[in-house]
């Protein structure tokens, strides 16, 4: 292997471990498990999110809906249980519900439709973002809101589902690993092993890199697509749930940098070892890789403002990485 | 033809790198001549028109129009000198969102003296002129996007003629349209001929050349292999020109089978055209060949089950074989390698291991999991048997030259058993050792199942098949066992000629 390939392969990894020893040595207390942990708790929700895009990706396409199908999810989850007065296993199952529509949906459009990828998530933001405040008319859910009929609502969040955003397992450290974390790693590990090892995940490989070539092999490419959409719905509402849990109330405001973080992390993700491709084990990288960046910067008390700057530098640098060191790009 | 010709040329060359694409090419065409080009793929005269009409600048030769010199730099210049090109690719030749009119005064939008204003009067009424000099009963208020293909061929060559050239140059133009349309073609065809135009007219289709054909010139290899201008034209003679006859230096021994693996009856394959059947038999190879665009393609896939034959029925071991999908088709045990490895069978983004394993995942894998183990010792195993040259099974295929990438598709569909194995050009773009390799293990491995292999060059057929059948015209016309073949007929057969009692 020449230098540049060394440069391709880990350059990404070196950076991190570089931004890492940095901040380590420039911020105060940045080396303790309590640090990483909140780190890792930072990009759980928007890291979710992006394990569900990058399998968009990895059929050639791309779903620009992820972060309002998460704060549809949140709002849908806080109006089950403060409206609705249901349990917590009726606000998870509504939203997985929302997430395999809209992924049905999404998938519906860009397939059998032909409503480019990009143009039909777009489509399908817009109308979650209204969608989502119709039923409170625009108002944020929380215990004790007035609704738009006068009367007020009297449900809470249940305990167990804000056990999800808030609870800590024990891990040598008395209440250390929060729940969110947790279900990050899982899901990860899920979506790694799917990509990876199984044939469902080869073929949608292939599906993202010649559709001919693998429908000729047998493969249901039409099938393959939606079911990318459909998993990235749910991997968002998943996101949605966990958000909901951490802010124990319905927040419309909330949510608003979920789409961009997710997608900077998935494509981060296209440098890391070189893959030049999308993948799970790059996307949790660069999920990180931005967590660290922002932890960094903030407890080196650098203004909120000039974080989102840093991120876009990074993502264009990751990109550079991946398009034009590599030379995959040209092919 | 006493006449001077208006356009010449004469020792046209061109290299791409070390590779010699033309190899002194002379051409003379006559005003109010038809002169059709034929050429098989990669005889070089998609080259040729590209440098006459200024797309590519040629490597050595020169070119004449009406006795000064031409050597047109960019397509414009070869435009303003008299030599208009209209390309394959109707849409290239329109702007689709612009109505008729404009379309047809389009080139006086830009370039000197065009007013900054658009004038739609105007533009209405030149429009109008230069339809009705061609003939063209078109609404001129239309939009392009909305009409058929063939009135778009005849908006884009109306707009050709629009700068009254001299030399008008038609690559394969009815190779989208249908029967009726050409018919319109060749009647604004005969008008411009009659107008005294020099017409080349690129070709594949037989019956578009015994309609229009005044000479015909074949290409082979990159140089003229053939010129026919004494009536009545020598069909044949042209088509074997352009296809070429070598020495076989490897004759096979043809074998014959008893045993019927796959039989079609009455297969359809677009509206108009002859049914199809056809047996083949076990441990066979049969070869079907044709010119470009007889339906060679189109019958492969409709043997794959990717696309829907009009009629007919097929059986494959006895059992009725109607796929409805590549999935149900190789499922059955049909496998196809298909044309255009690059487009439609090679993935970009695998190393060889994952191409050969892609469409036998659910062979190699255990509760969906993929049993790597396997799918190494298979593609080790297929990298042996067709001899790929590699370094290892874990090479990516842009590394590999084009014979071997073949090889890797050939290797995909032979790593596990077929019934039905068909391989559309599998030579194409194969250098002669891979094709030996190819032909080598396809006869040596056809026991027990049927291959049906779809080419267009008659030597590939020669050296592979034990049978040969003759496609033209959407049909099978002719069948020949590959033995002490009449090789005039079957050139005859090919050119679409008159049948003689063939099947």
């Amino acid at each position: 292997m020449t230098l540049r390939d060394y440069a391709i392969r880990y350059g990404f990894i070196v950076l991190l471990v570089g931004l890492i020893a940095y901040f380590a040595i420039a911020a105060d207390g940045f080396v303790s498990p309590q640090s990483a942990v909140f780190i890792f708790q930072s990009v759980a929700i928007t890291g979710v999110l992006a394990l569900g895009v990058t399998a968009t990706l990895v059929v050639g396409g791309f779903d620009l809906s992820i972060g309002s199908v998460a704060t549809s999810a949140m709002m849908a989850a806080s109006y089950a249980m403060v409206v609705l007065e249901q349990n917590a296993i009726v606000a998870v199952i509504a939203c997985l519900v929302i997430g395999v529509v809209v992924g049905l949906i999404n998938g519906w459009l860009i397939v059998y439709m032909r409503v480019p990828d990009l143009l039909a998530t777009l489509g399908m933001m817009f109308l979650l973002l209204g969608l989502q405040r119709i039923p409170t008319e625009g108002r944020s859910i929380a215990t004790g809101m007035t609704m738009p009929d006068g009367s007020v609502a009297n449900g809470k969040f249940s305990e167990a589902f804000l056990a999800l955003g808030r609870h800590r397992i024990d891990f040598f450290i008395p209440s250390l690993i929060p729940v969110s974390v947790v279900v990050l790693i899982v899901l990860a590990v899920l979506i790694w092993f799917f990509l990876e090892y199984t044939r469902f995940g080869r073929m949608m490989y292939a599906v993202g890199s010649n559709e001919r070539a693998a429908e000729l092999a047998g493969a249901p490419v039409k099938a393959y697509k939606i079911w990318a959409y459909v998993i990235s719905g749910v991997f968002a509402s998943i996101g949605g749930i966990l958000l909901a849990a951490r802010l124990g109330r319905g927040d419309i405001a909330s949510g608003n940098n979920l789409l961009l973080d997710a997608v900077a992390a998935a494509l981060i993700g296209y440098a890391v070892l070189g893959a030049a491709k999308p993948n799970a084990f790059g996307t949790a990288v660069g999920a990180v890789f931005v967590g660290v960046l922002l932890q960094g910067l903030t407890m080196m008390n650098a203004p909120y403002y000039t974080q989102d700057f840093v991120k876009g530098a990074v993502l264009v640098v990751a990109l550079v990485f991946t398009f034009a060191l590599s030379g995959r790009g040209k092919r | 033809m006493g006449a001077d010709a208006v356009f010449r040329v004469e020792g046209l060359r061109k290299y791409f790198g070390q590779n010699e694409v033309l190899g002194g090419i002379s051409l003379d065409l006559y005003a109010g001549e038809v002169t059709v080009l034929m050429g098989a793929n990669g005889a070089g005269k998609s080259t040729l028109v590209k440098i006459i009409s200024g797309v590519y600048t040629h490597g050595g030769g020169t070119m004449r129009l009406a006795g000064r010199a031409f050597d047109p730099q960019t397509p414009a210049e070869a435009i303003r000198a008299g030599v208009v090109t209209v390309h394959q690719n109707i849409n290239d030749g329109v702007v689709a969102d612009l109505d008729v009119a404009t379309n047809l005064t389009l080139d006086r939008l830009s370039g000197k003296g065009a007013s900054l204003l658009f004038k739609p009067a105007n533009v209405r009424t030149e429009a109008r002129a230069v339809a009705d000099r061609m003939g063209l009963a078109i609404d001129l208020g239309a939009r392009v996007a909305d009409l058929s293909l063939a009135d778009r061929q005849m908006v884009a060559i109306a707009r050709a003629m629009a700068h009254q050239p001299k030399v008008l140059i038609l690559d394969e133009p009815t190779s989208s349209l249908s029967s009726a349309e050409a018919d319109r073609l060749f009647s604004l065809i005969d008008r411009l001929r009659g107008h005294g135009v020099a017409i080349l007219y690129i070709s594949h289709r037989m019956s578009d050349i015994r309609r229009l054909a005044d000479r015909i010139v074949s290409m082979r290899d990159g140089v003229i292999s053939g010129v026919f201008d004494k009536k009545p034209l020598d069909y044949e003679g042209a088509v074997n020109a352009m296809l070429g006859r070598k020495i076989h230096l490897d004759r096979i021994v043809a074998r014959n089978s008893a045993r019927a693996v796959f039989t079609a009856e009455g297969l359809q394959l677009s509206q108009g055209s002859k049914p199809i059947s056809m047996t083949l038999g076990a441990g066979e190879v049969v070869a079907i060949t044709g010119l470009v665009g007889v339906g060679k393609t189109a019958l492969a896939e409709a043997l794959f089950g990717v696309r829907r034959p009009l009629a007919g029925t097929m059986h494959l071991d006895g059992k009725p074989y109607a796929p409805r999908s590549a999935r149900e088709a190789i499922a059955a045990g049909a496998f196809l390698v298909a044309k255009d490895r690059a487009d439609s069978g090679i993935v970009g983004g695998f190393n060889i291991e994952r191409n050969i394993s892609l469409p036998f995942l659910k062979r190699m894998s255990g509760l969906s999991v993929i049993r790597r183990r396997a799918e190494r010792a298979a593609a080790r195993r297929q990298i042996d048997e067709l001899g790929i040259v590699c370094r290892s099974e874990k090479d990516e295929l842009s590394a590999l030259s084009g014979g071997n990438q073949q090889k890797v598709m050939v290797a995909r569909w032979m790593s596990q058993p077929s019934r039905l194995f068909i391989l559309d050009e599998p030579f194409q773009g194969v250098d002669i050792s891979a094709r030996r390799d190819i032909a080598a293990k396809l006869r040596a491995s056809a026991d027990g199942r049927a291959t049906l292999i779809f080419v267009t060059e008659l030597d590939e057929a020669l050296e592979t098949a034990d049978r040969i059948l003759v496609m033209s015209e959407q049909t099978i016309v002719g069948e020949h066992r590959n033995a002490d073949i009449d090789l005039d007929r079957l050139l005859a057969q090919v050119a679409g000629g008159p049948l003689q009692g063939a099947a």
